[in-house]
């Protein structure tokens, strides 16, 4: 346990790597059967962790069905520029959006999210696919749904509900992201952490 | 960062965020849809006392990409004319409710002290003040070098500095902000700057710069440069005569056709030919230097709007103090300041 986690009180792992593991495989797979297929399928990562789920669930993808390669459905979609709450919050830098070569018009566009909270995120990220293309379907994909919503948005695939309290900060720490952070215990996992 | 007043208050991890910020700026100019929502309902004021073409365009570009409202404002028929105070365009400015003041100004300090004298509560965005500084000037020059140098490593520009690039800065040193916040900001970014000019166009104290200086533009391009930035003969602030004739100065300080040539002679394939412009074609610059290939200056227009995004960005929206330094400065070597070879250059000129 970090030194902060210790000092805001309890801590509790909700995922291990293994659950995150199979979360994704079963998402994977309802991902394929809502879609009937893997036809005219694109993951779009939210940064930072939505990026790695996303290049995961495509090679889950990918071992389901052959015919898709992993790569080419994969990208990144930026939010930061769209978000209601720029003026009130420390400068965000903006990261990178990339989308997969196909582009995303005509296409079933599943953004792939750690955690679904407000859902202010994700509506940041609507606006941006406005601006990039306009796919056939949007659908979304979230690792960790902890509610507390404030605006009309509901995941298609949940890797697992969390019922928290709005005061409770739920931390999501992947090998990709996090390996280097001080809080890294060694694998992936989903942390329930108090709040202050 | 409220405010961009100069580039030799900036520190490397500002500089390398606002590289980086204009970085994901550039891409959304090669999108369908060239705009971002960032900055809706902010009013961003071009305040210009001296005539721009590139640098007013530029920062109105960028504005209006980030959805911001613009005002354009020039000395020229306005009350600036009848003799109006810069504190009372301020304050009418602050009246309005401008977010930001982009500011160019023919006296040096007029956006410090718009920052400073508290006239205004708006961020004040540096575009050009008399001889001191023109940062969004420098820091697109610095994003166009390290585009070029993460191209010949074949690497990610993202976080990169500017460490081992030898930068060449030929000319008008003595009128040119532009060359002051280009060897500030590279030496924060670590790159070697030499100044090239003839000496009564350098100014007083150029010995306390943290860069090099010769008054031979041939043995500099000699020893190897990566990039040349010529600098514009600013004939309408020269109010002496500062070299014989224009034709001396085009030989023996000019980027002209033979010396262009002696960069393909000397194998230096990937150095590249900047001038922030306007360009006096024939006399610092030839017409083949400012159209071949190696020339960037079309480039650092582009890479001028994504840099301006980046800095109206980061100054107008949410909290903007000063990240706590992290990187450890680029130049880890000794300090060489007062640069010897700026010392044996002198010498030899005796």
């Amino acid at each position: 346990m970090s030194p902060e986690a210790a000092a805001a009180g309890a801590s509790r792992v909700v995922m291990s790597a293994a659950d995150i593991d199979r979360a994704l495989t079963r998402i994977a797979h309802e991902i394929l059967e809502a879609n009937k297929g893997s036809k005219d399928l694109i993951l779009l990562g939210i940064p930072r962790r939505g990026f790695p789920l996303a290049q995961r669930l495509a090679a889950k993808l990918a071992a389901a069905d052959p015919s898709i390669k992993a790569d080419a459905i994969v990208g990144q979609l930026d939010v930061t520029m769209f978000r209601d709450d720029l003026a009130r919050q420390p400068t965000r830098a903006p990261e990178r959006t990339r989308l997969p070569a196909a582009g995303i018009d005509d296409k079933v566009v599943v953004l792939v999210d750690d955690v679904l909270f407000s859902g202010r995120t994700i509506r940041a990220a609507l606006d941006a696919l406005v601006d990039l293309g306009r796919p056939r379907a949007v659908r979304l994909a979230v690792l960790a749904d902890r509610g507390h919503r404030e605006l009309p948005i509901r995941a298609d695939h949940v890797g697992k509900n969390l019922p928290t309290a709005s005061a409770e900060k739920v931390r999501v720490r992947l090998n990709e992201t996090d390996a280097a952070s001080s809080s890294w215990s060694g694998a992936d996992e989903v942390v329930i952490e108090a709040g202050l | 960062m409220r405010h961009l007043l100069s580039t030799q208050d900036l520190s490397l991890e500002n500089a390398i965020r606002i590289l980086d910020t204009a970085e994901e700026m550039a891409a959304v100019g090669e999108r369908e849809v060239k705009k971002l929502p960032a900055l809706r309902g902010r009013t961003v004021v071009n305040l210009f006392f001296e005539d721009s073409t590139r640098t007013r365009i530029s920062f109105e570009a960028a504005a209006k990409r980030l959805s911001a409202d613009v005002i354009n404002f020039s000395a020229k028929g306005s009350s600036v004319s009848k003799g109006e105070s810069l504190k009372d365009t301020a304050q009418t400015l602050e009246a309005m409710s401008a977010d930001a003041v982009v500011i160019r100004h023919w006296a040096s300090g007029a956006p410090a002290q718009l920052a400073t004298s508290g006239w205004i509560d708006a961020a004040v965005i540096n575009a050009g003040d008399g001889t001191h500084e023109h940062p969004t000037q420098a820091l697109l020059d610095a994003f166009t070098m390290r585009r070029h140098l993460s191209r010949l490593n074949g690497t990610d520009s993202t976080g990169s500095n500017l460490v081992g690039l030898r930068v060449a800065i030929a000319g008008d040193v003595l009128h040119s902000r532009v060359a002051r916040s280009n060897v500030w900001l590279l030496q924060t970014l670590g790159a070697e700057v030499t100044l090239v000019a003839p000496p009564t166009l350098l100014p007083v104290g150029v010995e306390h710069w943290p860069c090099a200086v010769s008054y031979d533009l041939d043995s500099v391009l000699e020893a190897g440069v990566d990039a040349i930035m010529v600098l514009r003969v600013q004939a309408e602030r020269m109010n002496d005569s500062f070299f014989p004739s224009t034709r001396e100065y085009s030989r023996r300080w000019g980027l002209d056709d033979a010396r262009l040539a002696r960069l393909d002679t000397l194998g230096m394939k990937d150095t590249i030919i900047m001038h922030p412009g306007p360009m006096n074609r024939g006399l610092e610059i030839s017409s083949a230097a400012a159209d071949s290939s190696r020339s960037t200056v079309l480039a650092q227009v582009r890479n001028g709007v994504s840099v301006r995004m980046a800095v109206l960005y980061l100054a107008l929206s949410g909290d903007l103090r000063d990240p706590p330094p992290r990187l450890p400065p680029p130049r880890t070597a000794v300090d060489n300041r007062p640069n010897t070879r700026a010392d044996e250059t002198r010498e030899n000129a005796r």
